[in-house]
């Protein structure tokens, strides 16, 4: 039964194809599209305790529209599905802690609100209160307690906030971030309460289709660079081990935009890491090139592999990366490498 | 003189007469073998019926359940919120009609979400594609491999049910782990399940699991104040055990028949030891007169007797394995009884309780050895060794006053009430009005045959003097009998009286024409609204009366009782219930009236004229009984009320079943007909004449009792084999007086008469006694055991034929068995014969 939601993952993981027109409208776009067939809330970090140790953590709430059900007037028909997946990462520990839920939304257990930023699973919960982010998750082997405060206006990707995914016009979707987020709260794990704070980077995006039929997986990046900028960058892999499309979003300190086309951007992988649980080799160093930029990627550790196939029926690399130039850091974020496992498909 | 000598000289008639002792053998043998196989049975029974439990509830900490026809889903967030819930598991349960069946299949409406999260749900499709991906498509069903064998579907197939009176299309998507899930059932979403089987807004129960260290009791008790009335939190074990102790007394009646064969087996070494150390009573006393001391003789003839038991005992779990094995086959897992169903079948080993089994039977034999042993070790030997004292050894048993006390003491234990719902005074009175009939048999055998007249013809006269001067031994025979015979007389007239009763409910209970159901206990299947008008209208119905059951819980913890709403206002109650009682007529201002069962009366203590409270559309309403009806339909009890007076409560208009009245002269054939013409999807209504629903009852009232008459049969037959035994002992004992009698002229016709006639006077008695305690004990069994086991009443019917059929079987059959043994015991010349005498 739980390998069984992958189908869910296909719908809530992959990216969209057909045109889509709105621009984005803020605040309100912050809450849930429920007529869209796929949105996620997506929080990455880089959190720092007072005796110094660091933490990276990774929380994301996937909505997904069932059409099967349309039609069911019961309270519990399952018209849309929240899952949930989280997981920190520990050098001392050396692999991820990870916890997942799914739910149908319903009876005010789990539910995606529109208008603003508030989805919830029983006591999980990602809410927009005030002028930031309250993030509440008591998983199975940690909790998470984390108010985050932006430092900056929305990053759009793309014009109007729709970011292309391939090279159809019609292929995009709704998509921004919030860099540089100040964290802070407390991480609970191993018996130890540790007060952390941190800088987090927060990833909204909404579709309503597929991924294109021979893409396998993408290779994804958001970095909080040192010097206050932002960038974001991914690439979609084709069967065939070539590149099917390519993107990003460069925002300088003083706020000048770059928005990249597939040819100006480059991953070159440096170092593999084999999984010792399944022998899926990943990619988990990589120098990566975009437009004018050229820096290196180092994981905080090799195993930040992330096993959420109960709830979305993949697996897939997740992880804590620092973005080093010519051996200075330059920047930390979060590095995401997916179809590795087994090529995502319809 | 060594051991193996004594052992030899005691023991020696073992070799002599293998026969008698493979009947005691076999007397003990089918003791244990039943008292095995209807553990085993029983055991396999509440095993899977537990585990089916465990199954649907997982590894639930506590089960809120509400009543049959479900709660209010807004139950399940309440719950889901409570801050000491870790998860909550809504589940729907349908018991869902298949059109042309007369089972049901079980469907459990879940969310696959929360019940993953309890229940083990793995499921694929074989090729290592999840084939629960399916699990939200609102037509899928996933099967149980024993439903999905029963129905004759695969993956991809698609199956028809019915909700309501209209067919539901769902599609075959994937069979559940079989290690998990062995009894029929389907698992589909709840969403959809409420959408389809018309249950929008309903759930059946809420499974719970607690968060770390929140104690379940404690909680559960804080839960149980704020559930609305007839919903209850239960621990899921509790659901096994009430399904269990529903059954318990039906059990425990067929393990007592099993102690009664054994306690018959026991009665059976007894004949034996008695007759084989009276026969060496005076190599014994040799024995004791060479130095063996009075102990070692008494515990030799015991240790023969756990002999014979350890023997019997194995030869009787052996037995019972087979009896077991064949019985879950034939029977099923209730053996007949209707207590358990959708039972897969298997037999477990249960070492230690084998153990018990093999104790009992070794203890029983023993018991049978007991009386012999003390009795010939303690004889003085000279005494002993003298010729004429083995009538002497037994005159000491003409004693009455101990017989005499235990048949008082017996009689003054009926009153008392049930211990933990089971009769055991009942049974303990049973037990002591048998064991002082057989104390009391040597006296009244020696009156009874004192008082024959002196007769002329010569082995008749014989026959009597020889009853009359030596009764003890006739009174080992007549013991044999009167403890088979009334065991069987009272199963006899319980069982006569019990199906008599039911036939005469069965037409109380049923008066009108014609009756037609949705479906049998099920959920899902109902007549709505129209379709009820429609049957009003249908031309020759001159009058159709609606009925919806539904189940309340009284008590928590205790099985819940049916309710049934049907129209009683302004109508004559005892033309439609069948009444036993009625209480004084209704003053205005009082309560609505219901009439309850003799179950609701006797399980919660309701008196006619009382007020009692009833959770009814999630209410407690008041109510006065009315009247006490009877009921062999319903064991957990059953409370009627006027339907005008439930809908109004519930707005629910549905009905489960109707009873029809027609215009006169109009055949019940052409009405069904019409109906089914009339209604959508009227061929799938149960349209039955009173007649066919009487047939059908009685034959599963005599399906379920086919058991006890296997029984009976059993106790009947040990019973033979200890009036054979006793009389093969008689005979052979009295070789030499059979020698001397040839010796005096008498033929050998003459003696087979004379022993023939002495064993049909000794079985006329004994069938006599046995007759009489046979009707005392139907009478504990009908007003104690019955009534406190199930809660029914019955009259006493007794079946005056069978009876003396048995009779006369039984005196012939013991009449015979004696020529036989006498002409056997004369197949030696008389001189060698004479010569055997001291």
């Amino acid at each position: 039964m739980r390998r069984a939601l992958s189908w869910l993952v296909i719908l809530a993981m992959l990216w969209p194809r057909t045109f889509v027109q709105a621009e984005i409208v803020l605040p309100h776009d912050a809450g849930s599209h429920p007529d869209l067939r796929t949105e996620w809330w997506y929080v990455t970090g880089w959190l720092h305790a007072e005796d110094g140790r660091n933490f990276g953590f990774q929380i994301t709430f996937f909505r997904s529209r069932n059409e099967e059900s349309a039609e069911n007037p019961s309270r519990f028909a399952p018209h849309q599905i929240i899952l949930a997946h989280a997981a920190i990462s520990d050098p001392s520990i050396g692999r991820l802690l990870g916890d997942q839920r799914a739910a149908r939304a319903g009876f005010g257990l789990a539910e995606a609100l529109e208008g603003k930023t508030d989805v919830w699973i029983d006591n999980w919960s990602l809410r927009q209160s005030g002028d930031g982010y309250t993030l509440s998750l008591p998983a199975r082997d940690f909790r998470l307690a984390l108010d985050f405060k932006p430092a900056q206006t929305p990053l759009l990707h793309g014009p109007g906030g729709l970011s292309r995914k391939g090279a159809g016009a019609d292929a995009s979707s709704h998509y921004y971030s919030l860099p540089q987020l100040a964290a802070s709260g407390t991480l609970t794990h191993q018996d130890n309460s540790f007060s952390v704070t941190g800088t987090a980077w927060l990833d909204h995006e909404w579709s309503d289709s597929y991924l294109e039929q021979d893409a396998v997986g993408w290779d994804w990046t958001g970095l909080n660079l040192a010097d206050g900028g932002a960038l974001m960058l991914f690439r979609i892999r084709a069967r065939n081990g070539s590149v099917r499309w390519a993107g990003g979003t460069y925002r300088k300190p003083d706020g000048t935009l770059t928005w990249f086309k597939p040819v100006d951007i480059r991953f070159t992988p440096l170092r593999h890491w084999r999984s010792p649980r399944n022998g899926t080799r990943y990619p988990v160093a990589w120098r990566i090139n975009a437009g004018t930029l050229e820096f290196e990627l180092e994981p905080m550790m090799d195993d930040q592999e992330n096993d959420a196939r109960a709830t979305t029926g993949t697996i897939y690399w997740e992880g804590a990366v620092r973005a080093m130039e010519a051996g200075q850091e330059i920047g930390r974020g979060y590095l995401e490498l997916t179809g590795y496992w087994r090529p995502l498909q319809l | 003189m060594n051991r193996l000598a004594i052992m030899k000289a005691v023991t020696g008639p073992v070799g002599d007469h293998p026969g008698r002792i493979f009947m005691s053998l076999l007397g003990i043998a089918l003791g244990v073998a039943l008292g095995v196989s209807i553990h085993l049975v029983n055991r396999a029974a509440v095993g899977e019926f537990s585990q089916a439990v465990r199954n649907v509830s997982g590894q639930a900490d506590l089960t809120v359940q509400g009543p049959a026809t479900g709660m209010n889903e807004a139950i399940y967030p309440y719950l889901a919120n409570m801050p000491e819930v870790a998860l909550a598991s809504p589940v729907l349960e349908v018991e869902a009609k298949l059109p042309g069946r007369s089972e049901t299949l079980r469907l459990l409406g879940v969310d696959i979400f929360r019940a993953s999260r309890l229940l083990p749900l793995a499921i694929e499709n074989g090729d290592g594609n999840p084939a629960a991906a399916s699990m939200l498509d609102p037509q899928a069903v996933f099967l149980s491999a024993s439903a999905a064998q029963w129905l004759g579907v695969r993956p991809g197939d698609n199956l028809t049910l019915q909700a309501g009176l209209a067919p539901v299309q769902l599609r075959l998507a994937g069979i559940l782990p079989q290690e998990s899930y062995r009894q029929r059932l389907g698992v589909m979403d709840i969403g959809a399940a409420q959408w389809r089987f018309l249950s929008l807004g309903r759930i059946s129960r809420v499974d719970l699991r607690l968060g770390n260290g929140v104690p379940v009791d404690t909680f559960r008790r804080k839960l149980a104040a704020s559930l609305p009335p007839g919903v209850e939190a239960i621990k899921p074990a509790a659901a096994g055990e009430r399904a269990a102790s529903l059954s318990r007394a039906y059990r425990v009646n067929l393990n007592v028949l099993a102690m009664v064969a054994l306690f018959t087996g026991a009665f059976l070494v007894f004949t034996t030891q008695a007759m084989t150390v009276l026969r060496r009573r005076a190599q014994i006393a040799l024995l004791r007169v060479l130095g063996v001391t009075r102990s070692t003789l008494s515990w030799l003839l015991l240790a023969q007797g756990a002999a014979i038991g350890a023997v019997g005992a194995a030869l009787g779990i052996v037995l019972g394995y087979l009896v077991a094995f064949h019985g879950l086959r034939h029977f099923g897992a209730d053996l007949g009884g209707g207590y358990f169903h959708n039972v897969a079948q298997a037999t477990i080993a249960a070492p230690g309780s084998l153990a018990v089994f093999f104790a009992l039977g070794i203890c029983a034999a023993m018991l049978g050895a007991l009386a012999p042993a003390i009795e010939s070790a303690r004889t003085p030997p000279a005494q002993a060794l003298k010729p004429g004292d083995r009538e002497r050894a037994l005159a000491r048993a003409g004693i009455t006053w101990p017989g005499l006390a235990l048949l008082v003491l017996g009689a003054a234990l009926t009153p008392l009430p049930p211990v933990a719902g089971l009769p055991l005074f009942g049974y303990l009175s049973i037990a002591l009005m048998l064991l002082g009939t057989v104390l009391l048999m040597p006296a009244l055998a020696a009156r009874s045959f004192g008082w024959l007249p002196a007769f002329r013809s010569v082995p008749l006269q014989i026959a009597r003097a020889q009853l009359h001067g030596a009764p003890g031994r006739a009174a080992i025979s007549m013991g044999a009998i009167v403890v088979s015979f009334s065991l069987m007389v009272a199963m006899a007239i319980m069982v006569g009286s019990f199906r008599h009763s039911v036939e005469h409910w069965l037409e109380e209970i049923l008066p009108a024409d014609l009756y037609l159901r949705a479906a049998q206990r099920v959920e899902t299947a109902f007549i709505n609204p129209e379709t009820q008008t429609l049957i009003r209208q249908t031309p020759g119905i001159r009058q159709a009366d609606f009925l919806r059951s539904s189940d309340l819980l009284l008590r928590p913890g205790a099985a819940p009782v049916t309710l049934i709403a049907r129209p009683l206002m302004g109508r004559t109650i005892s033309e439609i219930l069948p009444l036993t009682e009625t209480g004084a007529a209704r003053v205005s201002g009082d309560p609505p009236p219901a009439w309850i069962s003799e179950a609701v009366a006797d399980l919660y203590g309701y008196r006619t004229g009382q007020r009692i409270e009833l959770p009814i559309g999630g209410a407690q309403v008041e109510f006065t009984v009315a009247g006490i009806w009877r009921d062999y339909a319903r064991q957990s009890g059953a409370i009627a009320i006027d339907r005008a007076l439930y809908i109004q409560l519930t707005a629910d208009w549905r009905a489960d079943s109707a009873a029809l009245w027609l215009e006169s002269g109009i055949s019940a054939d052409a009405v069904t007909a019409l109906l089914r013409e009339r209604i959508p999807n009227g061929a799938w209504l149960d349209i039955a004449q009173p007649g066919k629903i009487r047939a059908i009852s009685l034959e599963i009232f005599d399906r379920s009792f086919a058991v006890t008459y296997i029984l009976e049969a059993v106790a009947v037959l040990i019973g033979l084999l200890g009036v054979s035994s006793s009389f093969g002992s008689e005979a052979l004992a009295r070789r030499n007086e059979f020698g001397m009698l040839r010796h005096i002229g008498m033929s050998r016709r003459q003696i087979g008469a004379m022993f023939g006639l002495e064993g049909a006077m000794i079985s006329t008695l004994g069938a006599l006694v046995g007759l009489l305690l046979g009707w005392l004990i139907a009478l504990i069994l009908i007003l104690v055991v019955n009534r406190q086991s199930f809660h029914w009443s019955m009259e006493l019917y007794p079946p005056w034929q069978l009876l003396f059929g048995l009779s006369a079987s039984l005196i012939l059959a013991a009449s015979f068995t004696a020529v036989l043994a006498g002409r056997h015991a004369m197949s030696c010349d008389p001189v060698h014969a004479v010569r055997e005498d001291w």
